[in-house]
């Protein structure tokens, strides 16, 4: 503790981050656990990686399986031991003790078997060591004084020799190990769990003890699987996240439409709560889906249809899943929630989003947990989940059965939520009719309507509402209002164009009567112009008449200019 | 028994250095051969101390260990050899 601990990495996923670097180097660790509780794969884990990615050898020092064995064991993890063994990185140390061929007879050291492990240690120049299971020597010799007096100088060996060791311990009662060897290894003790509630088993890692370094605290869930193993510390998670500007189509025009701007921000969190059969897992699908011909990877993780089911469902909705699936971008993995416990779940779940790097991933539904487990539990675990996804930028869908309609989840997630997108299957006039409706949609302005919900073969749309006087109205209800409007609208066209006819023969009508007046006025004024001409004649000959008298009398009457004619 | 048979005992000792413990058990065997299978033993003493490869070949663990090759079966014995009767019950041989 002068200067601070060096470690090193195990290699083991998770586990390194947990310890802020890995197990003290050049000191013990206990590894401790009930039987079956993965103690000699972390301690053979630890060795494996350590010769091939840290290059730094180390001796498996076996006292109850045999080196065929052990090799043989993780072999079916990939790990190719007798290849490092082949090539000195790795040397496997079997102490088999017979008790049955074995007496002792006066008093005795284990100086051979600290000249055993320093020959091996020296051959190959070993930095690691793992002692798997030193309890054994507990029940291969029947001197338990001498045994501890060699034990702690064994240990204290090792720290002489600044070995990184493992040494597993088998779990017991009331204690860390059966033999009390946590007295001796002071400096790190790892304890492996591995439970059973409600047959479910569950694997869990805790680190009781690391002297001089901070690490974490809690249990965390640990896998065995045939990848190895896998440590998922998942709760230091906070709210620093990245915030996304662009948004994402949620594959459903209609839906987008109702969103301004069009889908959600990356990297939401989107609830789709529904009863059964309110086409959650399809619209879960069109997202998915759309998730993949933007060129994007995206999740699915089910637990209650498989694969193939899914992708016949949704080919009936003109989406096809399995061309996706084909290319690698849509990844599919169904596993009943009974499968696993919780926590098992959530690892599994966070390893695979680890690998797979998806954009998008869906939980279809996360109600299946709510049975298998307690309410708390659950909520804890997609709490993790969430923040998990947050802080990872990627967009995470969420199906969730409701038993009623209601704006509220058993889980309590609701105000974890981003999105919340409530199906509906509302009975009205002896017909179910699915609606949607988008109860939140946080940063979005949003349509507040109420649409139906409508899936045929050319996929998921959100019909416009009919509005009428007596509210929305969804289904045949819908279909038959518009029908009456039609008709209502029918009839008014008729009116107008019958007014219009009427206007129309009015104002012909009209024409024609102004018509004949302008005729009659016509007439009159013809008339008049014709008395008038008649008139004018009539003067003219009058005046001539007069004219003619007077020049017959001699009589000048006329004017001088008369007379000049 | 052993009078029977015509190949002689064959006694591997393995200590490491010149402890206590090994020196007290090479004077034990001495002993007990000397008294007890005057001309019927061959003795070796193995320092794993020079030779832990061998510790390693013949499995042994516990200092000082004392391995009767022949006759089989192969019988260990560990500890300093201070009990002469128990030494000759376990390696099977009388006088």
């Amino acid at each position: 503790m002068t200067d601070g601990i060096t470690k090193s990495a195990t290699g083991i996923e998770g586990f390194d981050d947990l310890t802020l670097g890995g197990l003290p180097t050049g000191r013990p660790t206990l590894v401790c656990g009930s039987a079956g509780c993965g103690k000699t794969l972390f301690a053979s884990t630890f060795l494996f990686n350590g010769a091939k990615l840290y290059d730094e050898p180390g001796v498996f020092v076996t006292f109850e399986e045999r080196p065929v064995d052990i090799i043989a064991n993780v072999d079916s993890l990939g790990f190719d031991l007798q290849g490092l063994i082949d090539r000195s990185q790795i040397h496997i140390e079997h102490i088999a003790i017979d008790p049955s061929e074995v007496a002792e007879i006066g008093d005795y050291d284990l100086e051979a078997l600290f000249l055993r492990l320093e020959f091996a240690v020296d051959q190959i120049g070993a930095k690691r060591i793992v002692l798997d299971t030193i309890e054994s020597l507990f029940s291969a010799f029947s001197n338990p004084a001498i045994l501890r007096a060699e034990i702690r100088r064994l240990f204290d060996w090792l720290k002489q020799k600044g070995l990184t060791a493992v040494i597993t311990g088998e779990r017991g009662d009331g204690s860390l190990t059966r033999q009390g060897l946590e007295e001796y290894v002071s400096d790190c003790v790892i304890l492996l769990d591995h439970r059973v509630d409600n047959q479910i088993s569950t694997r869990r890692l805790r680190i009781v003890k690391y002297r001089g370094t901070a690490h974490g605290t809690n249990e965390y869930p640990f896998l065995i699987d045939e990848d190895g193993f896998s440590v998922l510390p998942v709760s230091s998670l906070g709210l620093g996240h990245k915030v996304y500007e662009d948004r994402i189509s949620t594959g459903v025009p209609d839906l987008d439409a109702m969103l301004t701007g069009g889908g959600f921000y990356r990297g939401s969190s989107i609830l789709l709560t529904g009863v059964a059969g309110s086409g959650k897992s399809s619209l879960a699908c069109m997202m998915a889906d759309a998730a993949c011909k933007r060129g994007e990877r995206a999740l699915y993780l089910s637990f209650e249809e498989s694969e193939a089911q899914t992708v016949r469902n949704m080919k009936s909705i003109g989406t096809d899943l399995a061309k996706w699936l084909k290319l690698g971008q849509l990844r599919y993995i169904a596993a009943r929630p009974t499968f696993y416990s919780l926590e098992m779940h959530l690892a599994m779940m966070l390893r695979e989003i680890n690998r797979f790097k998806p954009q998008l991933v869906v939980l279809d539904p996360i109600s299946a947990f709510t049975g298998s487990a307690d309410i708390a539990e659950v909520q804890t675990m997609l709490l993790r989940i969430v923040d998990y996804l947050k802080s990872n930028g990627i967009t995470a869908v969420f199906t969730h059965l409701a038993s009623v309609q209601q704006a509220e989840t058993d889980a309590g997630l609701s105000s974890l939520m981003d999105g919340w997108i409530l199906l509906l299957n509302r009975e009205a006039n002896g017909e179910f009719n699915r609606e949607l409706y988008l109860l939140k949609a946080r940063g979005i302005s949003h349509s507040n309507q109420v649409r139906e919900f409508v899936m045929s073969n050319s996929g998921i749309h959100l019909l416009e509402p009919y509005l009428g006087e007596d509210g929305a109205l969804t289904g045949s209800a819908r279909r038959n209002a518009e029908a009456r409007a039609r008709r209502a609208e029918t009839e008014r066209q008729a009116e107008v164009a019958r007014v219009q006819d009427q206007v129309t023969q009015r104002r012909r009508r009209a024409r024609a009567q102004i018509e004949a007046l302008n005729a009659e006025i016509e007439a009159e004024e013809a008339e008049l112009r014709r008395l008038v001409t008649a008139e004018e004649i009539y003067q003219q000959q009058s005046r001539e008449k007069t004219a003619a008298v007077a020049r017959g009398r001699g009589m000048n009457l006329s004017t001088g200019t008369r007379k000049q004619d | 028994m052993a009078e029977d048979s015509k190949e002689p005992v064959k006694l591997v000792l393995y200590v490491a250095g010149e402890t206590p413990k090994s020196l007290a058990a090479i004077r034990n065997l001495e002993k007990i051969c000397s008294e007890h299978l005057a001309g019927k033993y061959k003795v070796e003493v193995v320092d794993l101390k020079k030779q832990p490869q061998l510790a390693r070949e013949h499995g042994i663990v516990a200092i000082p260990t004392l391995v009767k090759e022949l006759p089989v079966p192969i019988r260990k014995i560990i500890g300093d050899l201070s009990d002469t009767q128990k030494v000759l019950v376990h390696l099977s041989v009388e006088e």
